[in-house]
């Protein structure tokens, strides 16, 4: 009993070392990694919502935000001011407690994915050797949180919207669990920095030449990508919101800090799982496959790195996630709203066949080779 | 095409639409940091130009919101002309719009006989509390000096009645005065040319100079149409306006005449040349009291009235019924062909005699 409890905590503990870990005490790493995680779910969110803004106005033949700050960069910041100062109004008929927890509900398990993501050599707060798994895990119940909200609305609309998000969920869970399957089998662990360092080791049978997995598993990242999107209930998938149907989806009755802390939770969605596609397909902070960073000596160019290489492989991971970002707001402009039945059809009759196969050629591929 | 192209083709195109916006320069007008580039007679807001406002309450009953409230006082103005009636006048003391409940439909606008109201592409006039929107007659009439001046008519549109009034107008004092002065110059060259074809030409007054104040009628006229059992009233109008050519032709001849003895030019043409422009002058009077006192023209079938109780043409008749017309087309245009058939023994008979 007490040996499997020992392998179970080994099994969940922390692989590579964090360049927080300063130090043998237990409080002094543990306070940089929570500020760590704070400052980047609060601030990414809001670089990735001002991208949001500018490159959909200009897509629109509009500006964007330009009074808030230089460019009006600091847009999003004046809209968290403006949500606070709003009356928070909770309707007569709403269930009162799982009305007011749902946001926070959908918030924190947003949060709790920024422990795992990996943002250069050494940057992240943590390192389990089940990285992914608690990360799809964790970004799963989010939609708790919509769920709740859209029940104890006392709205149709609220409620409707919640139970699209459920189906939307159940749906799409399944294909980027697959996807992400196959990465894990390819990459042969489920840690994310191991991920990324089996991209930079990754050759061609038989050649010389690094490849990321993007490369050999476009099908699964084209289906990680499309049922992200769908995860996040993002255009052209955001019928839990679908504002021309349902008014506002789930949010509908919220108001205040509460709406705030839903399109936080969105918000932050986008980059934890541009994030996690940078690292399961796009090379983490590798700038090109086979290019070692600057200062880096260990594993391919990955870790050991000088300050600079440090820098460097943050920057380049935060470049890769906006351009993804930049993507899925592409997208948003793009297409119109899909159907509910579309919804479940694609899923079911397209995303999850093909995942399956995906999953099936990757398997017998890495036997093979 | 659609089903021919590559799954997806359709779904890049979308992509590719969206990110040449991107590159683009977005159409935004910067608003409050540079003005907007509005359309010229833009609907901003409601002017009132209250000079011309007579209180006649149209645009507030029209107005859809009830949102116009008007307030007036009855004056009395003197009689203009001695001995004349006093008349009463509309005096507006408020004029208000409430622009918190218009729904700028324009209808006011429309509606306004007097144009007393106008658009005004003015639209910076929000407020901070709603009853700041009520906007009283000072303000409507600073608004009035930001409407644009009404668009130039299309190339050979009419002239605006008072316009075209008032430039005809002009031209006849012009006229006058260029013919006073040709009779001067004429006067002054009479005695070294001895009258010629240049001061008949130059001094030709057009019919439109003579002016003749309608009053009296032509008693001729008028006894000769209440003998043909024409209505009094109608009788009295032709013989009016008889009477008015009349006096036409004969001022024409006293001036032509007058000339003439001045100048000593070819005056024995002229009363006959104008007898002949009064017989053809105003189509609007061309009937039988102008036909009277004019030379008679060339008369035609139109110009003879005859009225037939229903008498049939029976050989037309015949010939119709023949053809195999039905009875009623027949007796129709049997009767047509009667009446011109009378028409034409009369003009004949008129003719030899």
């Amino acid at each position: 009993m007490m040996e499997s409890a020992s392998v179970t905590a080994e099994v969940i503990v922390a692989q590579a070392v964090s360049i927080f870990d300063v130090g043998d005490g237990f409080v002094l790493p543990v306070l940089i990694k929570l500020v760590f995680v704070l400052a980047l779910f609060f601030v990414l969110p809001l670089v990735g919502g001002y991208l949001e803004h500018k490159a959909m106005g200009r897509m629109q033949a509009r500006r964007g935000p330009v009074e808030a700050g230089p460019f009006g960069s600091l847009q999003l910041v004046a809209d968290g001011i403006k949500f606070i100062q709003k009356e928070d109004l909770i309707p007569r008929a709403a269930d009162k407690w799982v009305f007011a927890i749902a946001p926070g509900v959908a918030l924190v398990p947003a949060m709790l994915i920024f422990l795992v993501l990996p943002f250069g050599p050494g940057v992240f707060a943590l390192d389990l050797e089940l990285g992914l798994f608690y990360a799809l895990a964790a970004s799963s119940v989010s939609v708790l949180g919509v769920l709740m909200g859209g029940w104890a609305s006392a709205n149709k609309f609220s409620l409707i919207a919640g139970l699209r998000a459920g189906a939307q969920l159940i749906a799409y869970e399944l294909p980027l669990i697959l996807a992400a399957i196959a990465v894990a089998v390819q990459a042969g662990t489920l840690s994310l920095v191991g991920i990324v360092e089996a991209q930079a080791n990754f050759l061609i049978p038989g050649t010389e030449i690094n490849l990321w997995f993007v490369f050999p598993q476009i099908l699964g990242f084209g289906i990680f990508f499309v049922a992200a999107l769908a995860e996040l209930s993002r255009p052209p998938f955001d019928m839990p919101i679908g504002d021309s149907e349902l008014v506002f989806g789930y949010m509908t009755e919220y108001t205040g800090i509460k709406y705030a802390m839903y399109m936080l939770t969105e918000y932050a969605g986008m980059i934890s799982m541009s994030a996690l596609t940078v690292v399961l397909y796009l090379g983490g902070w590798q700038l090109l496959p086979g290019v070692p960073l600057p200062g880096c000596e260990a594993g391919g160019g990955l870790f050991d790195c000088s300050p600079v290489g440090v820098i460097s492989g943050v920057l380049i991971t935060i470049g890769k996630i906006m351009a993804l970002v930049f993507v899925m707001v592409w997208f948003r402009v793009a297409f119109p709203r899909l159907r509910e039945d579309q919804l479940q059809r694609i899923s079911w009759l397209v995303l999850i066949p093909l995942s399956l196969l995906n999953l099936a050629v990757i398997t017998v591929a890495k036997v093979v080779f | 095409m659609a089903a021919t192209s590559l799954p997806g083709t359709g779904l890049l195109k979308g992509l590719g639409v969206t990110i040449k916006h991107l590159f683009r320069e977005p159409s935004t007008q910067m608003y409050p940091h540079e003005r907007p580039d509005l359309a010229p007679r833009t609907r901003g807001v409601i002017a009132l130009m209250d000079e011309n406002c007579t209180v006649c309450m149209l645009c507030s009953r029209e107005c859809p919101d009830w949102c116009i409230y008007i307030e007036s006082h009855k004056e009395t103005v003197p009689p203009a002309k001695e001995g004349g009636r006093a008349r009463t006048r509309n005096v507006l003391d408020r004029f208000a719009i409430d622009f918190s409940l218009c729904m700028y439909c324009g209808i006011c606008v429309e509606v306004c006989p007097f144009d007393a109201l106008w658009w005004s592409p003015e639209f910076e006039y929000a407020e901070y509390s709603i009853d700041g929107l009520l906007h009283e007659m000072g303000r409507l009439r600073e608004w009035m000096d930001t409407v644009p001046p009404p668009p130039q008519l299309d190339e050979g549109a009419e002239l605006p009645a008072e316009v075209a009034d008032a430039i005809g107008k002009v031209e006849q004092e012009r006229e006058l005065a260029a013919a006073k002065e040709a009779e001067a110059q004429q006067a002054a060259e009479a005695p070294a040319e001895g009258g010629g074809e240049k001061a008949a030409a130059g001094a030709a007054p057009k019919q439109a100079e003579i002016h003749v104040e309608a009053g009296q009628i032509d008693q001729e006229t008028y006894d000769a149409l209440i003998a043909e059992g024409k209505s009094e009233r109608m009788a009295r109008a032709k013989a009016k306006a008889a009477w008015v050519k009349k006096e036409k032709a004969r001022l024409r001849a006293e001036q032509e005449a007058e000339r003439g003895g001045a100048g000593g030019g070819d005056a024995a043409e002229q009363p006959a040349a104008a007898a002949g422009d009064a017989g053809d002058g105003d189509a609007a009077d061309t009937g039988e009291a102008a036909d009277a006192g004019a030379a008679p023209a060339k008369r035609r079938l139109s110009d003879v009235e005859v009225e037939g109780d229903g008498e049939i043409d029976q050989e037309t008749y015949d010939a119709l019924i023949a053809e195999g017309k039905s009875e009623r087309i027949a007796r129709s245009k049997a009767k047509a062909a009667w009446v011109k058939k009378k028409k034409q023994e009369q003009l004949d008979q008129e003719e030899g005699g």
